[in-house]
């Protein structure tokens, strides 16, 4: 009994490579419908779980087998050609094959699934089924003969599928075929069978030798074990890093070569151990031709896939967490990337559209894209949905940059599709993608031309237990910080005048101009805060598609690190993705980039409130911040500074006069000027040769304000402020320790151009006409 | 007559065992890593040969002012489903054999943190043992109470 469960488990498992070779098979026949070469293989395979089903008595999975076989040889000689029926077909029956063996593997028997539809498809799409039976006479002779004299277990089996093949195969230009080909299936089957003597009949199945070395010259190995192996190399490269940190303290030439030995021999079983673990990622690839091809089907779309880089290896519990994510991305570019070939034709693109999947190694990860010649993303529509949402605010969205929007899709509950199709756009969305990833350490990114197409690109690390890390120091320890997630370092230099900024109190600083915000370590880890805006360093890091800068202390070095997962209780603080033990011996805890950078985001978006804040405040002309102080004999007169567009100083004896008003001559203009002195009621008791002034230009109209002195440009928070409802002022406030005035711009312009705002008005008004 | 083996130390003064099949090993180390944000009964981590260790000050678990972490401290090692966790400990005592006999629940006076981590108590010549329940001693999510709360399930849980 047992030795028939192992006959079982083994007819499982080969059959279920087999199977997903059919997939493959068949959907690259449908490319090439001729190909016999093709079409013998996939007819093989199927015979060969046939004919152990028979054997092990699975009647249904013979059955099923048997119909997609009938078919199958018809094609294979030619009898009829393979159409998109046809290909249907047989991949439903691929399909109902599969079900059936997962039947027979987790309940030991076939179950009650259904085979009848299946195999009436199947039927229906034998052309000429009235072929009789009986002119298949002339095929059985040689057939039978090989397969019996061979296989002796199989014998009641492998008659079988000559009898059924040959009605099939009646038609005449079939009749040579029909002698050699059944040899095939019968050298096929043996290594199912309880008999493997079978062989010898085909020497010219080059496939089948090569299939053999191979196995020959490896082993199946427990993937524990691996496992075990695997932390146990982690193991010795963290005892390794000690003794080389050790070694080096002691200076013992002896000593130090002995320790570079080890060094080196632990780099290569490190290696090598890792490779153990490594597969293709065609391993994983090798599904979607079939996804493609059953979607884009059923979307009216036509979609090329092309591979490359199909042999990048990477570990295989990598392969299994990302086998999703990919699968996501590839279902969604095909969806939603990839218009309907009508679509395309009126965009003057090529009718069907090209999918392709590249995989490669990039400095110590692998990239994985998938990329899709489709109509791109649509950064207006995204923005709008984004909105909608409520994933942002308006006026976040108009600090973002296009590339920042787009990765706005990976927000939760983010899903920009137009209709909700059954494949894609059912609210679990690259948000899921996104966390999928960065839970092995990865990340995502997605980069798109509107019209053109869109790439996704994933970055993934080689092996999930060791990384390579950015250790930093903060307060007394150290915390070392997943490598991929950083960009660059940034060293605040305090004697060149560099400096941490603030913005209503969120700490930014000024990166090639950009202003990045900033999270300080030692205030989220909620140690006591270094009070220093210098002389400290930001790791510029990226996550959720924005990149945020951590303030530390200081950066130590980079180093390969053995990540060892946290108990609950740790898990729980959320700002760690695990601990590690660093050079010395000792713990260091692993910061987890992605929560980092959302409580980034919270300090982020108070700094961007502020700025609204502000732009409000200067749109109500209220609480100003940067003025421009000016001197007016005694007083001091505050001007918004947004209210200057140049400071002149213009020589008194070119003012002139026009009736009651002065003018200056100013860039080929004349230029109204009002002296601020007048017109709030002082003296004018500026006497020298020339007169500072403030030219405010709107529209191309211009006034000149003409001051005593400038005193200073401050920025300020303007809190004691009182409203004296003097002529020409909106108010006072405290600046510098002075009683300063709030000078009524608009009415000391119209002082200066009555007109200036009525024309204004009138161009605004045109404006709006038009 | 069935008897069975404990681990003792001392904290605060109070003599504590714990059932030796549960404990690892004994050691002292004063290296620890703090771990910002964590509940205070979370003293810091270690490196033991590779493993990585938290290191659960019992005093705060016991409802008292926390250890001073920068001088060496003894760690009792115990397993708890199947994960090591350090219990830090003032002072180690003996391996000593107890009867059954000799146990009794906790005294209903007992009471907050103390009562929370014990399973009961056994009468030993000079003084009195409370026998701590391990997991509970080991487990820093739980806040530490100020009142002792069902005690039913404690006496279950012996």
């Amino acid at each position: 009994m047992d030795e028939l469960g192992d006959i079982i488990q083994e007819f499982l498992v080969e059959s279920h490579e087999n199977l997903d070779q059919l997939d493959r098979d068949l959907v690259a026949l449908e490319q090439d419908p001729g190909s016999r070469e093709m079409l013998s293989s996939i007819f093989r395979t199927i015979h060969t779980i046939k004919g152990t089903s028979g054997f092990l008595a699975f009647h249904r999975l013979e059955t099923v087998t048997h119909a997609g076989e009938s078919l199958l040889s018809r094609l294979r000689d030619g009898a009829q050609q393979m159409n998109p029926a046809s290909a249907d077909a047989l991949l439903a029956m691929v399909d109902t094959v599969r079900t059936l063996l997962g039947s027979i593997e987790e309940t030991g028997g076939e179950g009650d699934v259904d085979v009848e539809s299946v195999i009436a498809q199947v039927t229906a799409c034998i052309e000429d089924p009235s072929a009789p039976k009986a002119q298949a006479a002339p095929a059985k002779p040689a057939a039978p003969a090989a397969a019996e004299k061979t296989s002796a277990p199989a014998e009641e089996v492998t008659p079988e599928p000559v009898v059924d093949a040959a009605p099939e195969k009646a038609s005449a230009p079939a009749m040579v075929a029909a002698a050699e080909e059944p040899a095939a299936p019968a050298a096929e089957h043996s290594p199912v069978t309880p008999a493997p003597a079978v062989k010898e009949p085909v020497a010219e199945e080059p496939g089948q030798n090569a299939k053999r070395s191979i196995a020959d010259s490896s082993i199946r190995v427990d993937v524990d074990l691996l496992d075990t192996l695997m932390r146990l190399v982690g193991e010795l490269v963290l005892t390794r890093n000690q003794i080389v940190r050790g070694v080096s303290e002691v200076s013992d030439p002896v000593l130090a070569r002995t320790t570079q030995r080890l060094n080196l021999i632990t780099s290569e079983l490190q290696e090598s151990v890792m490779k153990t673990r490594m597969q293709p990622i065609d391993h994983i690839w090798s599904k979607l031709p079939r996804v493609v091809r059953d979607l884009s089907g059923s979307l009216g779309k036509q979609v090329k896939l092309a591979m490359e880089g199909k042999e990048t290896e990477l570990d295989r519990s990598l392969l299994e967490a990302v086998k999703d994510p990919l699968t996501h991305l590839v279902r969604n570019a095909v969806d939603h990337g990839i218009e309907t070939t009508a679509e395309r034709v009126a965009k003057g693109k090529t009718p069907h559209g090209t999918l392709t999947l590249r995989a490669a190694h990039e400095g110590g990860h692998v990239i994985v894209e998938i990329k899709d010649d489709g109509a791109g993303i649509d950064v207006e529509r995204v923005a709008q949905t984004a909105l909608d949402r409520g994933v942002v605010t308006r006026d976040q969205l108009a600090r973002m940059e296009s590339r920042e929007i787009i990765a706005l899709v990976f927000q939760p509950g983010f899903s920009t599709a137009k209709k909700v199709t059954n494949v894609s756009g059912r609210g679990v969305g690259m948000d899921v993608v996104k966390t999928n990833i960065e839970q092995i350490g990865g990340a995502v990114d997605v980069d798109s031309t509107f019209g053109v197409g869109t790439t996704w690109r994933l970055t993934i690390p080689l092996t999930l237990a060791i990384i390579q890390a950015l250790t930093v120091e903060c307060g007394a320890e150290r915390y070392a910080i997943p490598q991929v997630g950083v960009d660059e370092l940034v060293f605040v230099d305090g004697h060149s005048g560099q400096m941490i900024e603030h913005v209503s109190g969120a700490p930014v600083y000024r990166l090639r101009g950009k202003l990045l915000p900033l999270v300080r370590l030692d205030e989220t880890l909620g140690l006591p805060v270094r009070n220093s805006d210098r002389d400290v360093y930001i790791a510029v890091l990226q996550a959720d598609g924005r990149r945020f800068g951590l303030v530390v202390d200081r950066v130590l070095n980079t180093e390969e690190i053995v990540v060892k997962p946290l108990t609950g209780r740790m898990k729980d603080v959320g700002v760690y993705a695990g601990a590690t033990i660093v050079g010395d011996g000792k713990v260091a805890l692993i910061l987890d980039i992605p929560s980092l950078a959302r409580r980034s985001h919270l300090a982020a978006e108070a700094a961007e409130r502020a700025q609204v804040d502000q732009v409000d405040a200067r749109l109500r002309g209220g609480d100003i911040e940067r003025l421009l102080i000016a001197g007016i004999g005694e007083r001091r007169v505050a001007i918004p500074l947004d209210m200057v567009t140049r400071l002149e100083e213009f020589p008194v004896e070119r003012i002139e006069r026009v009736g009651s008003r002065e003018v200056v001559q100013y860039r080929d203009h004349i230029l109204p000027v009002i002296r601020l002195a007048s017109l709030l009621g002082c003296y004018d008791v500026s006497e020298g040769e020339t007169v500072p002034a403030v030219v405010y230009t709107e529209r191309g109209r211009s006034v000149a304000l003409v001051v005593e002195q400038i005193v200073d440009i401050v920025e300020d928070h303007i809190e004691s402020r009182s409203d004296l409802d003097d002529d020409g002022l909106t108010g006072s406030a405290v600046i510098q320790q002075r009683v300063t005035e709030l000078l009524d711009v608009r009415r000391a312009i119209l002082a200066a151009d009555p007109r200036f705002y009525s024309e204004m008005s009138d161009y605004n008004d045109s404006m709006v006409g038009a | 007559m069935p008897s069975r083996q404990y681990a003792t130390f001392e904290v605060a003064d109070q003599l504590f065992g714990v059932d030796v099949a549960q404990v690892q090993e004994v050691l002292r180390f004063h290296e620890y890593t703090r771990v910002p944000l964590a509940p205070t009964s979370v003293g810091g981590l270690f490196n033991l040969r590779g493993q990585v260790i938290a290191a659960v000050d019992l005093r705060v678990q016991l409802g008292l002012p926390g250890r001073d972490l920068d001088v060496p401290a003894m760690n009792v090692i115990v397993s708890v489903d199947d994960e090591w966790v350090s219990l830090l400990v003032d002072r180690i005592g003996e391996v000593i054999e107890l009867d059954d006999e000799a146990f009794e629940p906790p005294p209903d006076t007992l009471a907050g943190a103390y009562r929370n981590l014990i399973v009961g108590t056994f009468k030993l010549q000079d003084r009195l043992m409370l026998a701590l329940d391990a997991r509970r001693a080991a487990d820093t999510t739980v806040p530490v109470p100020v009142q002792h709360t069902d005690e039913g399930r404690l006496a279950h849980s012996a």
